[in-house]
């Protein structure tokens, strides 16, 4: 549990710094520092187990069917990584509180600080190859705060994107990789993964896994050509700079390097990719850091320069490129965290970090800059200081590398890697520290206040300690580390400053007279520069995401804004293909049945040619919508008598009263809209259209005669038998409405409510704001004298009471002969509809005493009522009963459950088509109302 | 087994609208308070489903006490339990942000959000594919009316569009049951599992063309490439809350796939076995990949919300297109994950208020920058699939399911290059919105961030984490879910066996 706590301590208490900055920025500092000693604490108490060969370790399953855990393990390598880690960070933590200005956040940015502190620690101790991609990606979150921290500038802004992305990009490679990993060795723990290597390598998606895996590291660590993000991300901070993208990060893919090291290397593949890519970044990178004016910049390539260092290093496959490895990991922590924060000292003092505009600082700031001329003597690699130790190691493993048969390659690179570092670094101290003192600083420089130069301190003496006596100071460390990192025991080795007269020593001195060398030929050497290719990384990154929106938004644009008449036929020849493909691939049948035709009697012929003519007659005319409308209807009735003929007056009736509610409705809809619809599509695209129809409109008749010239044996066969003995009624229509399926008509009747609700609703918000407006601007057309003809309303006040004890009537009997709630709910809609017309709304909406909503609302409830009273009896929902009773003078009749369901769906009914009409009624009011009062008010019509 | 408790998700919203139309239709704060209870009731009932479920048996409801297959059946197993656990604690978030804000700037949004509710869960529930077809019916009538809900042209015309489309895809679906039930004779999906390795040669064809049909309905509803044109803009315009409940939706589609191609058109469907198989997963992957154009192309949040939802359903309809236990326990991972990650970037366009009609394109936030740029941070996070959150969880999941797959050569790319596209789409969007403002501005704030959504963002965020944390157990859950799914044999036996209580019809 421990181990986890050191993980997730900076976790949680990354709440900590945004609560305690109330207190004050030396608290905040001081909370954040203990977070972070409390986890440096809980780590150094494992430190006698791992220097005794232990490996603390903790495992709690999270996801174990993706082979996901929560564990954690402590050996050499993640020791020597997490204490690195935590080290640094308090020294950094320390320093920002002096480096923050008034107006930054503090208490954001410790807070961000900590997550990213609990994301790295978490990447070196995890167990799990897949919880080590989790942290991963964290560390690529919270650089990303860190880079955005000042988001007010856009380079802050596009430095923290770039380097989002191609990280992110990186940590989905590494995602893919770290899975192919865990299925190739049946594990995604590396305690038993790294023992697993033969197996890796000859599994054939080794070549995968590790271009995956490998394409994390590089873009993390910024090898070439992953590199551009991280001199972008420069825009940070400086502590960010210093410890994320220095220290400890961009580690992160060297860490990977070497924690998958037994299981990766040893391979041609390995060997020709890492070293090459290593030795590539180490040069391009120290070449590019030469020219840099920004000093950040110089820094920034530099790392990049060193991580390929330590990438190369790894890639030699031997045990001595781990262990010069991991020790330049060290040495480089040290001396570049420190030269980081002395550059930004300078900047923070001197106002600008540019080196053209410093120099002489020695005698202004002289604290910084002798700690400043020791660290970067150590990046120059001058002996005594801990970089020298490391770099000759480094020329000592290249002076044997043998590239391709090439074995002049690596030594010669090497060292031309070298003398560039020595030539920067030379650059650096000679520009900015030495040098006569100027006059136009545009602050005046002077030593920071102590908490600012203590870190920078305590990292020099490291750099002069471990450079003086590396074997005693670091030598240990080192071996523990690389052993923990190659997996098994380490060849003799001994961390000294002389090794007698090796190539690596005659490099190495060649390397730093060759670098003051290249300084007194700066100019020539800038001149070379200009001319050579100088590719921007940001402008390309840039120009290619923006391409990659354009492209996008040309693909969306191109398909997208096709209007809905193109999405429509998208739709419907999606789904004919479909069912064509499934009509085809099933081997096409007989799509006729094997049921006889029925005679084409004279009444079925002209039917089906009224039909015909109807339709084409919309066709012609469907712009005007009065007649679009009737022909419609005409449409409807032809319906409704193919079901009279096919002795379904059920269906009959209720299609004629749905056609006869839903005319009158559009009727009154289309009194609000223009008469003629807008001619929008070309002629061509009226073809295309009219092809598509056709070509649907036979699919679907050829499924439909498939249908009919078939006689299955159903459900509804069981329906026809038990309607009268077990559902109570004759008609097996409303049977099957109320009762059969009675839950499909409360479905429906619901359906119906909405539709009134949403009609009332929308046309609600019609009466206000702009639609009010425009409805006020509605003129209707000079229409018959008398909008109330004394013969139509007679007629129906008359018919009206008649037509209610139809309707009853119709309900009543619903259950035994054609009828039922739905119908009859129609039919009185209907009559009530008719007072509308004939009498006016006005009139007619007076003497309503029903509530059209009250009467939806208590439809529902009473089907559903009925439906329920079935559960007092022990009996599911919708369950009837019926029961036959004597009464009276009528006789004996019969009384079913399944009635009230079927009242309910009556007052359903009446009320949605009620309140459907009031809707539209009442904006028309509205609009004749406003149509009136201005013609008043011009003086054109009558009162 | 049966169990009286089913039909209770059905009867408690259908009641609730209804005496909210009746007699509180006056009162909004009656309404609120009686709404707010029947959506906490169904949750409840959902969480008791869940455990209920847990135990492997499926529940049956014999409506009407007809037997099946003649009457309608609702069936729960451990599917329908999460399918019913997600809406209700969809609702009570959607329900929660909305009130006293966008319940008020219209009429009877209550009464549409309970009906909306009746129309998922019966959809979750039912046994019957008829049943299956009403109840789209009421989702596609309530969801066009909530849509609607605050007025505006904007809604109009994109409501217009959206409820075209639909009409369609419900005639198709009245075709497809019709070809269906021609060549099988039952609706009930338990029954017509049994029917359809049955149906003579003659009809395979007939049958075969009403599967795909009916594929197609449910490829609409789940917004499935190139069927989902008209998501962006129905989802774009609706209010947030109503937007947010609408995350649930198009997994509506998804769970038909799943219901009605391993049930009916399963392993064991004979000649017509995985008939809509080969065009899911390609089907799947051409969403995610026009999804995440979309994403990479959007020039306002709600946009980029909007396509990230249809990238989503790529991956989920990915993972179902595998076909495997692990593929199908993976896409419901990533179905819950994926919903709850919508309804909360939804919600929170709608607290920035670039969902509003005062479109404020590029100019940045000003109210409360920092909450809703950390809301925006996490549930960003979760969208793209980033760890630590369970967008990442259920992206590995995929991946590891896909391993093995055939079309495994183009779902790992697919996912992982689509991934990052989708950061690079997140990261321009939100650095647009709540980086790319000037200093002194970003700390003004004139209208203080509204306290419901937030902590509906807030919960959902909650729930996103706890999702993570508990994943191996829920993954317990879902693969027990995926195996039952895909055996479905218990699931048939429990319809066609249960007896009725006591003898039906008239004493």
């Amino acid at each position: 549990m421990r181990i986890a706590l050191i993980v997730l301590i900076p976790f949680i208490g990354a709440v900590i710094p945004p609560l305690a900055i109330r207190a004050g920025r030396n608290v905040c500092t001081a909370a954040t520092a203990a977070v972070t000693g409390l986890a440096l604490l809980l780590l150094l108490t494992d430190v006698p187990a791992v220097f005794s060969g232990r490996v603390p370790g903790l495992r709690v399953d999270w996801l174990p069917q993706a082979g996901l855990s929560f564990s954690f393990f402590i050996d050499g390598l993640g020791l020597f990584f997490a204490g690195l880690i935590l080290v640094i960070g308090l020294l950094i933590i320390i320093y920002a509180r002096f480096y923050l200005g008034r107006t930054d956040s503090m208490g954001r940015f410790f807070c961000y600080l900590l997550l990213f502190q609990g994301s790295m620690v978490g990447i070196v101790l995890s167990d799990n190859i897949l919880l080590l991609v989790v942290f991963w990606e964290l560390t690529s979150l919270s650089s990303f705060l860190l880079i955005g921290y000042w988001h007010h500038l856009p380079a802050s802004r596009a430095g923290a994107r770039m380097a989002l992305i191609v990280t992110g990009a990186g940590g989905l490679a590494l995602l893919g990789g770290m899975l192919l990993l865990g299925h190739i060795a049946g594990t995604f723990e590396l305690s038993e993964l790294l023992t697993r290597g033969e197996v890796v390598k000859s599994s054939p998606l080794y070549l995968p896994t590790l271009i995956l895996i490998l394409l994390g590291a590089f873009t993390k660590s910024a090898q070439f050509p992953f590199h551009v993000w991280l001199p972008h991300a420069m825009a940070a901070p400086t502590p960010v700079s210093a410890y994320l993208h220095s220290a400890t990060m961009v580690k992160a893919g060297v860490f990977l390097l070497a924690r998958l090291w037994p299981v990766l290397s040893g391979t041609p593949e390995w060997f020709l990719i890492v070293s090459a890519t290593g030795l590539v970044t180490m040069v391009v990178a120290a070449w590019i850091a030469l020219f840099k004016d920004d000093l950040k910049a110089l820094l920034a390539f530099s790392t990049v320069s060193h991580l390929g260092l330590m990438t190369m290093l790894l890639g030699f496959g031997t045990p001595f490129g781990v262990i010069a490895a991991v020790f330049h990991v060290l040495n480089h922590a040290t001396f570049k965290a420190a030269l980081f924060m002395s550059a930004g000292i300078v900047d923070h003092e001197a106002g600008t970090r540019d080196i053209r505009r410093l120099g002489g600082l020695r005698r202004l700031m002289p604290v910084t800059s002798s700690l400043a001329i020791v660290t970067a003597a150590s990046m120059a690699g001058v002996p005594l200081f801990n970089g020298f130790l490391s770099k000759e190691m480094m020329l000592e493993e290249a002076a044997h590398t043998v590239y391709a048969g090439q074995a002049w390659l690596f030594p010669i690179f090497a060292t031309a890697g070298a003398l560039l570092s020595a030539a920067y670094s030379a650059r650096l101290v000679w520009c900015v520290f030495l040098g006569p003192k100027r006059q136009d600083y545009p602050r005046h420089p002077h030593d920071p206040p102590l908490g600012m130069w203590l870190p920078v301190a305590v990292l020099a003496s490291a750099v002069v300690v471990i450079g003086l006596m590396p074997a005693i100071v670091a030598g240990a460390l080192v071996e523990r580390t690389a052993s923990a990192a190659v997996g098994g025991a380490l060849p003799q080795f001994h961390l000294a400053i002389w090794h007698g007269l090796t190539p690596a020593l005659f490099m190495s001195g060649f390397a730093l007279t060759g670098g003051l060398a290249l300084l007194w030929a700066y100019s020539s050497l800038e001149r070379l520069r200009l001319a050579l290719p100088r590719p921007d990384g940001m402008t390309l990154f840039q120009g290619s995401v923006a391409g990659l929106v354009r492209s996008s938004r040309f693909v969306l644009g191109s398909l997208a804004d096709g209007g809905l008449p193109r999405d429509l036929a998208v739709i419907v020849l999606t789904t004919a293909g479909l069912a064509l493909a499934g009509y085809v691939q099933a081997g096409p049948g007989p799509l006729a049945g094997t049921r006889a035709a029925l005679p084409a009697t004279i009444p079925a012929v002209t039917g089906w040619l009224v039909l015909l003519l109807a339709c084409g007659l919309i066709v012609r005319h469907h712009y005007d919508r009065l007649a679009a409308l009737i022909i419609i209807s005409v449409i409807g009735l032809v319906v409704s008598l193919a079901f009279l003929q096919f002795s379904a007056p059920d269906l009959a009736l209720t299609q004629i009263s749905v056609e006869i509610v839903t005319t009158i409705l559009l009727l009154l809809a289309l009194n609000l809209l223009p008469r003629t619809t807008p001619d929008e599509s070309s002629t061509a695209g009226k073809l295309g259209a009219g092809a598509l129809a056709t070509t649907v409109g036979v699919g679907v008749a050829a499924l439909a005669y498939a249908v009919m010239t078939r006689g299955t044996e159903t459900i509804s066969d069981y329906h026809i038998e038990q309607s009268k003995p077990a559902g109570g009624g004759t008609n097996v229509v409303n049977v099957i409405l109320v009762d059969f399926r009675g839950f499909d008509t409360f479905g429906e009747i619901i359906v119906l409510s909405i539709a009134a609700l949403t009609i009332f609703a929308l046309l609600d918000s019609a009466l206000h704001g702009a639609a009010r407006r425009r409805i006020r601007t509605l003129r209707f057309l000079p229409r018959a004298g008398d909008p109330h003809p004394l013969l139509l309303t007679v007629v129906t006040r008359v018919l009206l009471p008649l037509s209610l004890v139809v309707g009853i009537y119709v309900l009543l009997r619903g259950h035994n002969m054609p009828g039922g709630g739905f119908i009859a709910g129609l039919i009185v809609a209907i009559a009530l509809l008719m007072q509308y017309m004939a009498s006016g709304y006005v009139w007619a909406h007076r003497r309503a005493r029903m509530d059209a909503h009250a009467m939806i609302g208590g439809g529902v409830m009473l089907a559903g009522a009925a439906g329920l009273a079935s559960l007092a009896f022990g009996r599911p929902f919708l369950t009837s009963t019926f029961g036959y009773f004597h009464v009276p003078l009528f006789g004996e009749i019969e009384l079913a459950s399944a009635m009230a369901f079927d009242i309910g769906v009556f007052f359903t009914v009446v009320g949605t088509c009620i309140l459907s009409l009031a809707t539209l009624s009442r904006v028309e009011e509205r609009a004749e109302q406003a149509s009136k009062q201005t013609q008043v008010k011009t003086g054109t019509g009558a009162p | 087994m049966s169990n009286p408790w089913l039909i209770m998700p059905l009867v408690v919203p259908a009641l609730t609208a209804a005496l909210l139309v009746l007699a509180l239709r006056r009162s909004p704060s009656r309404q609120r308070v009686l709404s707010g209870a029947s959506v906490l009731v169904q949750m409840m009932l959902a969480v008791g489903f869940c455990l209920a479920a847990a135990d492997g048996e499926p529940r049956t409801y014999l409506l009407g006490n007809w037997p099946a297959p003649f009457g309608i059946v609702l069936v729960l197993d451990r599917l329908a339990a999460i399918m019913l656990l997600l809406t209700g604690v969809l609702a009570v978030c959607a329900l929660l942000a909305a009130l006293e804000t966008w319940d008020r700037r219209g009429r009877h949004f209550h009464a549409l959000f309970q009906f909306l509710l009746l129309g998922l869960n019966g959809a979750f529930l039912t046994g019957d594919l008829f049943n299956l077809f009403v109840f789209f019916e009421v989702l596609l009538i309530a969801s066009y009316g909530l849509m609607l809900h605050g007025g505006g042209a904007r809604r109009l015309k994109s409501g217009f569009m959206y409820v075209a489309v639909n009409l369609i895809g419900s005639t198709v679906f009245l075709f497809a049951v019709g070809l269906i039930y021609a060549s099988t004779g039952t609706l009930n999906m338990a029954d017509l599992a049994v029917k359809v390795p049955q149906v003579a040669a003659s009809d395979q064809a007939l049958l075969a063309a009403g599967a795909l049909l009916l594929f197609t309905v449910f490829a609409i509803k789940s917004a499935m490439v190139p069927l989902h044109w008209w998501l962006p803009p129905a989802y774009g315009a609706a209010a947030p809350p109503v937007a947010a409940l609408f995350a649930i939706m198009t997994k509506v589609g998804a769970y038909s796939i799943i219901r009605v191609y391993t049930l009916v058109f399963g392993a064991d469907a004979g000649p017509l076995a995985g008939i809509a198989v080969p065009w899911i997963l390609p089907a799947g992957i051409l969403t995610l990949v026009l999804g995440t154009i979309g994403v990479l192309a959007s020039r306002a949040l709600l946009d980029l919300v909007c396509y990230a939802l249809i990238s989503s359903m790529g991956t989920l309809l990915i993972a179902v297109g595998l076909t495997s236990a692990d593929g199908l326990a993976a896409a419901l991972y990533y179905a819950l994950q994926s919903t709850l990650v919508s309804a909360g970037l939804f919600l929170l366009a709608g607290m920035i208020g670039e969902g509003d009609e005062r479109q404020d394109r590029g100019a940045g936030v000003r109210n409360g920058a920092g909450l809703l740029a950390g809301f925006y941070f996490v549930l960003a996070i979760a969208a793209v699939g980033m760890p630590p959150l369970a967008g990442f969880i259920g992206k590995i999941l995929i991946l590891e399911a896909g391993r093995a797959a055939s079309l495994a050569s183009a779902v790992w790319p697919a996912i992982l290059v689509t991934s990052l596209l989708m950061i690079i789409g997140f990261a321009r969007t939100g650095i647009r919105i709540f980086w790319n403002v000037p200093v002194g501005e970003a700390l003004a704030v004139p209208h203080p961030v509204a306290m419901l959504p937030t902590l509906v963002v807030g919960g959902l965020i909650v729930l996103l984490v706890a999702l993570a944390i508990f994943a191996g157990t829920v993954m317990d859950g879902l693969a027990a879910t995926a195996e039952q799914v895909l055996k479905p044999r218990h699931y048939i036996g429990a319809v066609l066996r249960d007896q009725r209580a006591g003898p039906a019809g008239g004493e």
